[in-house]
């Protein structure tokens, strides 16, 4: 603790450890810190045991679910977009080699009371009733206009402006109906709520791109996701961290920020100890967690909240043909809200828990004083629930960019069903640390035959 | 016929007893007096062949230094199927390190582990702390193997490393247990790094 280092950071989140892994392969000096004896914060994945100590200290877990050791139940509900940027910075760090990924077994839409897989091949397609007859050949004409589309030739736009014209107005050009349009905005382009509609078109044509490459990629859905849970993920980050000579503490408290006269950083006290460094990163837990910190700033804002329910399951979700896997998205015109209600399960396939259980987490952003009630449509799925275990989070984001200060505060983990606004907020977060942008290169691996 | 298996080892023990260097000597025959903490490896193989020309490589994971404040992640025990807990002949507290990391692969790794208790810095003899039948007496207690090694002299080091390629069950799916993460051999899942040299995006058929 004696030594001065370049950055520390603070919470072993995904988005710290991308960096602190990212920040050390670039051969800065990195101290890491977490106030929890386990790797992960917010986006960990916990054991029974640790599980029960977060939301039920007074219980022990029924012996009926199983091995403790068995379990890695997420906090955060999210996949892994196949083709999406957490992919590639998966690979481009080598990071890949700690870790084994399997498929989401199935995407599912709610419609109309009940739910329908989100077709994945065109034999899918053919069959599925999301649409009609008719309906079904405006939808194709309108992909085939999505997939042929080049920049530079005019003769593939069939007039139309991606940057100027709305989204609302694509789909008016094509016909399609509000069933349809639900179904392609929110269980393809991933859309949380509708204002993509009244904006102009091209980022949710990227997205719908990005859904069906990803598709393309291993045929089932268009994620993955790694065994042992989602908390495998920053581990997997620090070690690399730590391959190139960053250093973890675990279990240690942060007691405070340490800022000069002029507010900037200096360093991390623990106890009776500082430890010094040119700049702080850390998740917004460790900043005053909305709160007024040390000399009454605000470092971090709340811009909303979230709903999760983590539920335990003896069977499949009913109406996935038994799939081990699945995403269901219930669009928000389809249960009267503003904003989506997703469904994420794994099972054992995954090594997240014991043989014939099934954990999905519920979510949505809360639009009430009475989140509970909002997430219902979600739970009536899921048929009878064994168990479960409801979070209300704060959705922190900072106030400040960090340059004048030196302390660069990471942005909560949203209601989004994959990572890449994690890895927005991280390549942010780096240009402003680093100040210039995220290239990411090639590691050098050493492996000996 | 000859078999290939494949094992995930892991190495534990306090800073400074010489895991890095252990392994140096054993995948690459060398030894570094000046050898910094280590950076940038930490991912080696070894392939050891048995008198029946079974071949038994090593995957072995070095802590990278996380060992120092006691913030190893789960995913380091996780699928191990052998470990070297290695400490200082001439220093006593590391055995005693050493006895915690066992404790702590007893709670956290696969019971059916194989672990090798391994006495480092056996050319410093002199400066010996640690006697030969305190840690032996230790390690048939709890049912490890033990050997003292110098991994400056190379002395044991060939030989703890190939003992434990006989104990480890040779007619374990090796390829199914150890290697889950032991690169593109075992993989059951989908392999992340075959698609990055398809072509992204546009080109590909859409699937509606």
């Amino acid at each position: 603790m004696d030594e001065e280092y370049d950055v520390v950071v603070l919470g072993t989140g995904l988005t710290e450890c991308i960096l602190s892994g990212l920040l050390s392969v670039e051969g800065k000096k990195v101290l890491h810190m977490d106030r929890n004896d386990y790797y992960g914060g917010d986006s960990a994945s916990l054991n029974l045991t640790q599980l029960y100590r977060k939301f039920r200290p007074d219980k022990t877990p029924p012996t009926e679910l199983g091995r403790d050791r068995d379990y890695a139940v997420d906090l955060i509900p999210k996949f892994i977009i196949a083709s999406g940027e957490l992919t590639r910075i998966l690979v481009h760090t080598d990071v890949t080699r700690y870790l084994e990924f399997k498929q989401i077994a199935g995407s599912f839409v709610y419609r109309d009371g009940k739910i329908s897989k989100v077709p994945s091949t065109e034999m899918e397609a053919v069959k599925s009733p999301l649409m009609g007859l008719f309906e079904k050949r405006r939808a194709k004409k309108f992909f085939e206009f999505l997939q042929n589309w080049k920049d530079e030739d005019p003769a593939t736009h069939q007039g139309v402006n991606l940057d100027r014209d709305t989204m609302a107005a694509v789909y008016e050009r094509f016909g399609l109906e509000p069933g349809t349009q639900d179904f392609i905005g929110h269980a393809m382009a991933l859309y949380l709520d509708d204002d993509y509609k009244t904006k102009p078109a091209r980022p949710a044509y990227e997205r719908i791109v990005l859904y069906t490459s990803s598709m393309a990629r291993y045929g089932k859905s268009p994620y993955i996701y790694p065994l042992y849970g989602l908390g495998e993920l920053p581990q997997s980050f620090a070690r690399l961290s730590a391959i190139y000579g960053g250093t973890y503490m675990l279990d240690k408290s942060i007691d405070a920020i340490v800022t000069d006269a002029n507010g900037k950083f200096v360093g991390v006290r623990s106890g009776s100890e500082i430890v010094k460094a040119k700049q702080v990163i850390g998740d917004p837990s460790y900043f005053g967690a909305g709160k007024a910190t040390d000399g009454g700033k605000v470092r971090v804002i709340e811009e909303g909240k979230v709903i999760r329910a983590i539920c335990f399951l003896k069977h499949p979700i009913p109406g996935t043909d038994d799939a081990d896997s699945a995403q269901i998205i219930i669009p928000q015109n389809q249960v009267g809200r503003r904003n989506d209600i997703y469904i994420a399960m794994v099972s054992s396939t995954h090594n997240v828990c014991s043989k014939d259980v099934y954990v999905a987490i519920v979510s949505t952003i809360v639009e009430t004083d009475r989140p509970e009630q909002e997430i219902v449509p979600g739970l009536q799925l899921l048929g009878p629930i064994y168990d479960k275990f409801i979070s209300v989070s704060s959705l922190y984001t900072p106030t400040s960019s960090g340059e004048s200060d030196q302390i660069f505060i990471t942005r909560s983990y949203d209601a989004t069903s994959h990572f890449e606004t994690v890895v927005d907020d991280v390549t942010n977060v780096w240009k402003r640390v680093v100040g210039k942008d995220l290239v990411l290169k090639k590691r050098e691996v050493e492996v000996e035959a | 016929m000859s078999k290939q298996l494949q094992f995930k080892l892991v190495l534990l023990g306090e800073s400074a007893v010489g895991k890095s260097s252990l392994v140096l000597r054993f995948v690459k025959d060398q030894f570094d007096d000046y050898r910094e903490s280590t950076i940038g490896a930490a991912f080696l193989t070894q392939t050891v062949t048995l008198e029946d020309q079974t071949t038994v490589k090593f995957e072995i994971w070095d802590t990278a230094g996380q060992e120092r404040y006691k913030s190893l992640a789960p995913m380091y025990y996780r699928n191990a199927n052998c470990a070297v807990v290695v400490y200082d002949i001439t220093q006593s507290a590391s055995l005693e390190k050493a006895r915690s990391w066992i404790r702590e692969l007893q709670r956290q790794a696969d019971p059916s582990i194989v672990i090798a208790l391994c006495g480092n810095k056996a050319d410093l003899s002199a400066r010996r702390q640690v006697s030969q039948e305190e840690a032996k007496k230790y390690a048939d207690e709890e049912g490890l193997m033990w050997g003292e090694t110098s991994a400056k002299s190379g002395e044991g080091v060939q030989e703890i490393f190939t003992a434990i390629a006989k104990k480890l069950p040779q007619n374990a799916p090796a390829s199914a247990r150890a290697s889950g993460r032991a690169g593109p051999s075992g993989r059951t899942g989908v392999d992340l790094n075959k698609q990055a040299n398809a072509i992204p995006g546009q080109n590909e058929p859409c699937n509606c």
